[in-house]
């Protein structure tokens, strides 16, 4: 039991170090080398042991342990505790408030406090299995009551404020430089991102939206381009700040794509909506008994905020389960037979590296095509009639 | 199904640091710095363009000094030209005027010398009249003492006017 414990802790710990390495390929060949040295140790220990009812259990908990697909989930969901490093039997683990609303009472509490037996606490618990794993429900034992509604700062949340103070921090900084510094050409951080800035206003703003009404937007538009490309970038370093799947989880991508369906309908002119109802260009019996057109540009209303959330979240989710998947692959070969784990090492790290590279990329153009596309849905609710 | 049911504590919380970062950032970021970059590039416009004016003036400037300057030349040249045309004028009006005083003085003397002369010969001719009544006085008081020789003189002086 104790063994798995550590080798399940010692996969997560090796799975923190690979991570590192896709961005330091150096740090890689100092740690990764002791560390599957005492994994293999592990695995010779755990021989002589095997003719007991022991052992068959601890096959079977191996079995349960070494599942890629819940590894992968669970790196990829939201979590009640933020899990931060762990080095042998050191493990930094930081537990998040639980915010419950239930039957008209709130309920504040440290998710620390499911660390029992049961995983319950004053009635709720966060199952780690089942169909509810990783929710938090009323006990079991309890009758079934109102829904319970979480409101808990979780790693996502933490993630989303980390990420919204560092913007803070950025730009108001740089804001203060601009200042500082009028009619002066931008330094330091102030020079890295200042092209963004005016890529932005140029080349999505002013070509999406128009020269006349761009400037009203750009607030909304620079603020979801930075916020993606931020998390997108956070979410590919392994360590503390980042390392949560901010861009890559729904609910997210749906708040935002949510913003610029909003944004979109409250802004549309009359000639948005006529264009919806009348639709020009097409002939008139798609739209006179049956209004096929007019249904079709309605539910493309919905689709377009849709497909920026599915879009975003998506690409990013991917990104990560890809990487994922490598680095199980390390653990499925090294099961079977160390040396193999240690050569598929070799062609996952590498694989990893890759993947990290192309992940880079599509932070920014996730970042930019989410933007763009808001973009261009602005610019086509507030086109200006052509006047023939 | 975790992963693609949206949890609605985080749609609330996302919601809430959204809304708080776009306020934020909106006021105490993008406007000062959109409106940094504006004027930043209405200065760097305004600055290339006036640079652009300078340089056009000073061409300008230079084109006209060039111009000053050859309108000076030829002016000098001018000046100079119309001098030794001047000076050309007056010598030869000089010369002109001094060949037709000479002319003058040459032809008035050669009056004078005419007019002496004839003076002199009017007198001549007096004086020799004179002498020559004179003398023909002398002679005929002499001569015409006997009437013959009166008479043959008279003829004889008639036949000379005749001829003459």
């Amino acid at each position: 039991m104790i063994s798995v414990g550590i080798m399940r802790r010692h996969l997560k710990s090796v799975t923190t170090f690979i991570f590192r390495t896709a961005i330091l390929v150096l740090v890689f060949f100092l740690f990764q080398i002791p560390g599957s040295t005492a994994s293999a140790q592990d695995n010779v220990n755990l021989v002589p042991a095997s003719d007991s009812a022991f052992a068959k259990e601890h096959k079977q908990k191996k079995a349960e342990s070494f599942n890629p697909g819940d590894m992968i989930m669970e790196h990829v969901v939201d979590n009640h505790e933020w899990h931060i490093l762990e080095i042998g039997h050191f493990e930094l683990t930081v537990p998040l408030p639980v915010i419950l609303y239930y039957d008209g009472k709130l309920y504040t509490f440290c998710s620390s406090r499911f660390h029992n037996e049961e995983h319950a606490y004053q009635g709720f618990s966060l199952p780690e299995a089942g169909p509810d794993k990783g929710k938090i429900v009323r006990t079991s034992a309890i009758p079934a009551g109102p829904k319970v509604y979480d409101f808990s700062i979780t790693k996502t949340v933490l993630a989303i404020m980390i990420s919204a103070l560092l913007m803070l921090l950025i730009f108001i900084s740089i804001a203060r430089a601009y200042a500082n510094n009028r009619n002066k050409a931008p330094k330091g951080i102030q020079s890295m991102l200042e092209p963004l800035i005016i890529f932005i206003r140029d080349d999505i703003a002013k070509s999406s939206i128009g020269e006349k009404k761009y400037e009203k937007y750009m607030p909304y538009l620079l603020t979801i381009f930075f916020f993606i490309f931020l998390n997108n970038i956070l979410g590919l370093i392994p360590i503390f700040p980042g390392g949560a799947n901010v861009t890559g989880n729904i609910a997210v991508t749906m708040v935002m794509a949510v913003f610029t369906f909003i944004l979109t309908t409250v802004n549309g002119n009359m000639h948005y909506w006529v264009d919806i109802v009348n639709t020009p260009g097409v002939p008139w019996w798609l739209k006179l008994p049956l209004p096929l057109m007019p249904i079709v540009e309605i539910i493309g209303i919905i689709t377009k905020p849709f497909v920026l959330m599915v879009r975003l979240f998506a690409n990013i989710t991917a990104g990560h389960i890809i990487a994922l998947g490598f680095i199980s692959l390390i653990f499925i070969f090294g099961a079977m037979n160390a040396a193999l784990g240690y050569g598929v090492s070799v062609v996952s790290v590498a694989f990893m590296i890759f993947m990290n590279l192309l992940e880079l990329l599509v932070a920014f153009i996730q970042a930019y095509v989410f933007t763009l596309l808001s973009a261009l849905y602005f610019g086509l609710a507030t086109i200006e009639p052509e006047h023939h | 199904m975790e992963l693609i049911t949206p949890g609605l504590g985080l749609i609330f919380w996302m919601t809430l640091v959204f809304l708080a970062l776009l306020y934020l950032l909106k006021k105490f970021a993008w406007k000062p710095i959109l409106k940094a970059l504006k004027d930043r590039e209405d200065a760097i416009t305004d600055a290339l363009s006036s640079a652009d004016k300078a340089k056009e003036e000073m061409k300008q400037l230079q084109f006209s000094n060039e111009q000053l300057l050859t309108e000076a030349k030829n002016e000098r040249d001018n000046i100079l030209n119309e001098a030794r045309k001047i000076k050309e004028k007056i010598i030869d009006e000089a010369r002109q005027k001094a060949g037709e005083e000479a002319g003058h003085i040459t032809a008035s003397a050669l009056e004078n010398i005419r007019n002496e002369k004839m003076a002199a010969l009017t007198e001549l001719k007096n004086e020799v009249g004179q002498l020559s009544l004179e003398i023909a006085k002398k002679i005929l008081q002499r001569e015409l003492s006997d009437p013959k020789k009166q008479q043959e003189f008279a003829s004889q002086l008639l036949d000379e006017i005749n001829l003459n």
